[in-house]
C-alpha cells in the first residue's frame, strides 16, 4: 500500500499557507447540514469540537468522563511551547521546528513539525483571549520559562497547572457551543467501534456508560482525539480511564497504526512503592530547571540519610556526562541514565522486588541560591503533592524520582491533513503519530493538541466535507446494523466468560511484561519472549475473565474488561514494531544498537521511515507499510547534548 | 512496612431509581503507602473474587487535578486531610482498626447514579450559561497586546484552580454551589478579556445555579474548608457584589433557565 502523506513541497515556511489555499471550503449556510463526530474532549477534541461548532457545523462530541472538563490533558503541569520570542533570546519558528525535529531523533515529518511550530504562536493568542491565566511579569506581560531540552525560554505556563487551564479554556469554548446548540455533548459515553461502509468512515458505535445502551451515531466525518495508549503498561502517568479502544477499533477497521513502539518514558515520576500501586504520578520536568539529579557514589551510602552524604560522595551524573545541558537533557536521555544508575545498583529508596529504583532530585542548592520563598512560588504545589504521596518534605529531604511511562508518540497514521488511511476518519492530538517522531520534547504535547484542534482540523475536515458531500449511509444500512450487533455480541461475550480473574489482574500482568520487555530499553530476545507470552495471556483472558454484573447498567468492571481486551491486542503490535526496528532512536532504545557512550544509535539507511502497520485479520502477522522520511531542512545527525 | 485492617461502611445503591443502604466490609493488610482509592481497589478485588458487585466510585487522573473523584469519608468530603482530593489521600492518615463511613456527594442537584458515583452535569450547565469568554478561534489579538496586572492574573489563577469536583456542594448544609460558580465568575471577570460579558455572565450563571436546585449561601464557609484547592469564599462575596450591580444595570432580571438543557 502506497502511503500518500500529502505533505506540500516547496519552501517550508509557506507550505501550510499554500496548502490552506488549496483546501476547499464549505458555504456557511451549508455547514449546519454536516454532522461531525468528535471522540474525546481533551485539548485536541475539545478544541476541534468547539471550533467546528463556531464555524456552524453540527457537532456531536463524546467522552468517557462525566464531563468534558476532565479529559487527561488536564494533568499536564509544566507548560506549552510557543515561538513568540518574547525573551529576545534567539527563538524563532524555525528554531522551534529545528529543536522538535532533532528532539524527535529525525523520525517525524518535517512539514508537520514546521506547521506545529508556526501555529504555536496563534495558540497563545487564542488562549489569552479565552482568559487562560498564564503567569505574568509585574509589567503585566506574559512570563516564560525554559523547559526540558531547550536553550531558549519559550514555555508559557499557569503555575503547575498549565494543562488544566488550557483545557478549561477549550472546555469553556465548547460549553458556549453546547449552549448555542451547535455541539451536542455525550459525556459518560464510550466509543466501542468505528462504522466503515464501503471503505469510508460513516459513524461510530457507542455505549452509554450509565444505562449500558449501545447505539450508533452517524456522521459525515469522524475525528478521533482519544489520547495515547500508555496504559498498556498498566502503571503509567495516564489517567485510569485512558485507553486505546477507539484507535484500536479503527485500526482493526483499516486505519494504519504508525510507530506503535515509540513510547515516552518521563524521567521525573514518584517511584513505585508497592504492588498495590494503581498509577504513577509525574512531577513536572520543570523541576529539573532548579533541581539537581544525583545518586551516591558509594553503595554503602544508599541507605543513609541523603542530607548526610557529603558533596564529594555524590554523583551528579547528568551534569558529569552532559556538561552543556546538564540536568536539562531531553526526557529519553534523562530516563535511560536514571535506569542505568539503578541497574548498576546505585538506586535509592525502598526496595521493590529486590531493587531500589530511585534517584535523588535535590533542591538544596536552589534553596540556598534563590531562597525558600522563590522555590515555593515556582514549585510549591508540586512539593505539596510529593509530600502527600511520598510522605517526605522535599524542602528538607531530596525527592526520589524514577522514570515512568508518560506519552506515546506512536498512534494512528495520518497524512498532512490529519486524515487516516480510512477516508473521513481524522485523528488529532496524542492519538495520531504525527509530530514528535521518536521522542517528544517537554511542553510540546499541549501545543500539538491545540494546534490540531483549533487550527488544523477545522480546515482539513471542511475540505473533506466539501469534496465528499453528505454521508449517504443511513442507520438502517446492513453494515451499520452489523457493526452495532458485533459490539453487542463482544460485550455479551465478556460478561459470559464468568471465569476467575478480574480485568485488573490481567491488566497488571500485561503491564509488567510490557514494562520489562518493551519498556525503557528493549532487545530482540526480550521482545521475542513477550511475543510468545502476550497471545497466551490473551487466550487466558478470554477463558478466565470474570466480569461481575450485567451489560445494561453502570458497570466499571465491564468498561475495564473491554479496554484490557484491546490493550492485549495492541501490545503484540508494539512488540512486533520494536523488534522490526533494528536501531535505537529517541524513546525506542534497543540494547543491541547503541554508541560506545551508551547513546541511541540510529540506522538512517534502513530505518528512516514511519512504520505504518495494517491489520490483516491475524494479530501476529500485521502488514508493514513504510512512509519514507525526507529531511530537506534539518539534516539528520547524531543528537548531542554534551 | 506496617499494614492495617479497616472496617468500612459503604453506601450501596444499584441505580438512581433504587433505594440504597450501608454495607459493612472488612479490608485487611492495607499499606500506609496506599492511596485511599487503592485501598478501595483492594476491596473491589476482594469482592470480585467472591462474585459480588464491586463498589462503584469515580476516579480518573488519581493525581488531584481532574476533579473526578469524591467520597464523603466520615462526614467530610474528600476526607480528613486539608487541601487534598480523595485520590491524593493516603492511608498513612489512618490507623489500624479505624471504622470509616463512605458516602457519595449528597445534594438534590447531584443525583446518585450508583453507589458512590453521582451525576454532576449541573456544573456543566452552569458553565454553559456563561462561564466562558466568547473568543472564536482565529479572532484573537496578539497575546501581549493587552497587559494584565500580575496581581489580577494571580488572583484569577487562584479562582481558576477549581477542579469542579463538587466538594463545596457536598460540604454545604444548603448544598449550595456558590463557591464553584463564584470561582468561575471570579476568574473570568478579573481579566480584561472577561469584562465585556461580565454582567451577563453573573446574571446567567447565578440564574442557572438556582434553576438546578442548589441551595443558597448562608455563610457557613464549610465549602472553603472542604475545597481541595482551598479556594477562598472571598470569591462568593465578589460574586454577590457583581450580582447586585448586574441586577441594577441589566435590562432584564435573572435569566429564566431550566435545569436540563
Amino acid at each position: 500500500m502506497e502511503l500518500q502523506s500529502k505533505a506540500p513541497s516547496g519552501p517550508i515556511e509557506t507550505r501550510w499557507s499554500r496548502h490552506k489555499v488549496d483546501l476547499k471550503l464549505v458555504n456557511p449556510a451549508n455547514r449546519r447540514k454536516y454532522t461531525v463526530v468528535v471522540v474525546g474532549s481533551g485539548l485536541a477534541g475539545g478544541a476541534a469540537a468547539a471550533s467546528l461548532g463556531e464555524l456552524g457545523y453540527n457537532v456531536k462530541c463524546f467522552c468517557y468522563q462525566d464531563s468534558p472538563r476532565r479529559a487527561h490533558s488536564i494533568a499536564a503541569q509544566g507548560g506549552i511551547n510557543a515561538a513568540k520570542s518574547y525573551q529576545n533570546d534567539g527563538d524563532s519558528v524555525y528554531r522551534l521546528f529545528y529543536d522538535t525535529v532533532k528532539g524527535g531523533d529525525f523520525r517525524a515529518r518535517e512539514s508537520n513539525v514546521y506547521r506545529l511550530a508556526e501555529l504555536s504562536v496563534n495558540i497563545i493568542d487564542q488562549c489569552v483571549a479565552q482568559g487562560v491565566p498564564f503567569a505574568r511579569e509585574y509589567s503585566g506581560l506574559l512570563d516564560n520559562r525554559s523547559f526540558g531540552g531547550a536553550q531558549v525560554s519559550r514555555t508559557f505556563y499557569a503555575r503547575g497547572q498549565t494543562g488544566q487551564q488550557l483545557l478549561l479554556g477549550a472546555y469553556q469554548s465548547l460549553s458556549k457551543q453546547i449552549e448555542a446548540g451547535t455541539v451536542k455533548m455525550f459525556p459518560r459515553t464510550e466509543m466501542l467501534d468505528l462504522i466503515v461502509v464501503d471503505g469510508v468512515a460513516r459513524g461510530i458505535v457507542v455505549r452509554d456508560m450509565v444505562s449500558g445502551k449501545i447505539t450508533v451515531q452517524m456522521g459525515d466525518a469522524v475525528v478521533l482525539a482519544t489520547g495515547g495508549y500508555g496504559n498498556v503498561f498498566f502503571l503509567s502517568t495516564n489517567a485510569k480511564g485512558c485507553n486505546v479502544t477507539a484507535g484500536w477499533r479503527a485500526h482493526r477497521k483499516g486505519a494504519l497504526f504508525g510507530n506503535p513502539c515509540f513510547t515516552q518514558i518521563h524521567p521525573t515520576c514518584i517511584p513505585v512503592s508497592g504492588d498495590f500501586q494503581s498509577k504513577l504520578t509525574l512531577m513536572s520536568e520543570s523541576l529539573r530547571n532548579d533541581g539537581r539529579v544525583w545518586v551516591p557514589k558509594n553503595t554503602a551510602d544508599k541507605k543513609k540519610d541523603p542530607r548526610k552524604i557529603p558533596e564529594e560522595d555524590r554523583d551528579y551524573y547528568l551534569e558529569r556526562i552532559y556538561p552543556s545541558f546538564g540536568n536539562l537533557v531531553p526526557r529519553d536521555i534523562a530516563s535511560r541514565r536514571a535506569k542505568f544508575m539503578c541497574d548498576q545498583g546505585m538506586g535509592v529508596g525502598p526496595e521493590v522486588e529486590g531493587m531500589s529504583r530511585g534517584v535523588y532530585l535535590d533542591f538544596k542548592s536552589a534553596i540556598e541560591r534563590l531562597g525558600k520563598d522563590v522555590v515555593a512560588e515556582r514549585y510549591g504545589n508540586l512539593f505539596d503533592m510529593y509530600e502527600r504521596i511520598a510522605g517526605e518534605d522535599p524542602y528538607e529531604v531530596p525527592m526520589r524520582m524514577y522514570p515512568a511511562v508518560h506519552y506515546t508518540m506512536g498512534g494512528l497514521w495520518v497524512d498532512y491533513n490529519l486524515e487516516s488511511t480510512i477516508p473521513g476518519l481524522f485523528v488529532a492530538g496524542e492519538a495520531n503519530f504525527s509530530d514528535h517522531g521518536a521522542n517528544r520534547l517537554g511542553a510540546s504535547a499541549l501545543m500539538q493538541g491545540l494546534a490540531d484542534g483549533y487550527f488544523v482540523i477545522p480546515y482539513t475536515v471542511a475540505d473533506y466535507l466539501a469534496r465528499s458531500g453528505k454521508n449517504p449511509v443511513k442507520e438502517d444500512h446492513s453494515d451499520v446494523r452489523a457493526a452495532q450487533k458485533a459490539v453487542e455480541e463482544r460485550t455479551a461475550q465478556l460478561i459470559a466468560i464468568q471465569g476467575k480473574r478480574s480485568p485488573d489482574s490481567f491488566h497488571r500482568e500485561l503491564g509488567k511484561l510490557m514494562w520489562e520487555k518493551c519498556g525503557m530499553s528493549r532487545d530482540a530476545a526480550g521482545l521475542k519472549s513477550a511475543l510468545e507470552r502476550i497471545p497466551a495471556i490473551r487466550e487466558e483472558f478470554h477463558k478466565n475473565l470474570r466480569v461481575v454484573g450485567g451489560g445494561e447498567e453502570l458497570n466499571q468492571q465491564l468498561e475495564k474488561a473491554g479496554r484490557v481486551a484491546d490493550f492485549l491486542e495492541l501490545a503484540e503490535l508494539m512488540c512486533l514494531d520494536a523488534l522490526k526496528r533494528e536501531e535505537s532512536c529517541g524513546g525506542h532504545f534497543r540494547e543491541e544498537y547503541q554508541t560506545e557512550e551508551g547513546e541511541a544509535k540510529r540506522d538512517d539507511d534502513r530505518f528512516q521511515y514511519v512504520a505504518a502497520w495494517k491489520y490483516t485479520g491475524d494479530l501476529s502477522k500485521p502488514e508493514l507499510n513504510k512512509e519514507p522520511l525526507g529531511f530537506d531542512y534539518v539534516h539528520p545527525a547524531q543528537r548531542s547534548y554534551k | 512496612m506496617s499494614t492495617m485492617n479497616l472496617v468500612l461502611h459503604v453506601w450501596r445503591q444499584a441505580a438512581s431509581n433504587k433505594s440504597g443502604k450501608f454495607e459493612r466490609y472488612e479490608v485487611k493488610g492495607v499499606s500506609e503507602h496506599q492511596s485511599f482509592l487503592e485501598m478501595l481497589d483492594l476491596l473491589n478485588e476482594q469482592l470480585v473474587s467472591e462474585g459480588k458487585a464491586p463498589v462503584a466510585f469515580d476516579s480518573d487522573c488519581r493525581e488531584g487535578i481532574c476533579g473526578t473523584c469524591g467520597i464523603v469519608i466520615n462526614g467530610r468530603p474528600h476526607g480528613p486531610q486539608k487541601g487534598t482530593t480523595t485520590c491524593q489521600l493516603h492511608m498513612r492518615r489512618f490507623k489500624n482498626g479505624d471504622e470509616l463511613t463512605l458516602e457519595p456527594w449528597r445534594a438534590k442537584a447531584f443525583p446518585v447514579l450508583r453507589d458512590l458515583v453521582v451525576d454532576r452535569s449541573a456544573f456543566d450547565r452552569i458553565i454553559q450559561a456563561g462561564g466562558y469568554i466568547s473568543a472564536r478561534a482565529g479572532a484573537a489579538p496578539e497575546a501581549n497586546s493587552v497587559p494584565v496586572p500580575k496581581e489580577n492574573a494571580d488572583l484569577a489563577m487562584d479562582a481558576a484552580a477549581c477542579i469542579g469536583c463538587g466538594a463545596c456542594v457536598a460540604s454545604c448544609p444548603n448544598a449550595s454551589a456558590m463557591l464553584f460558580t463564584s470561582a468561575k465568575i471570579g476568574h473570568l471577570n478579573l481579566l480584561p478579556q472577561g469584562v465585556p460579558e461580565a454582567t451577563d455572565r453573573v446574571r446567567n450563571m447565578v440564574g442557572q445555579m438556582e434553576a438546578e436546585g442548589f441551595g443558597h449561601c448562608t455563610n457557613h464557609l464549610e465549602c472553603e474548608a472542604a475545597c481541595p484547592k482551598e479556594i477562598s469564599t472571598d470569591f462568593i462575596a465578589r460574586m454577590n457584589r457583581q450580582f447586585v450591580g448586574a441586577m441594577v444595570t441589566a435590562r432584564e432580571t435573572v435569566a429564566k433557565r431550566s435545569a436540563k438543557s
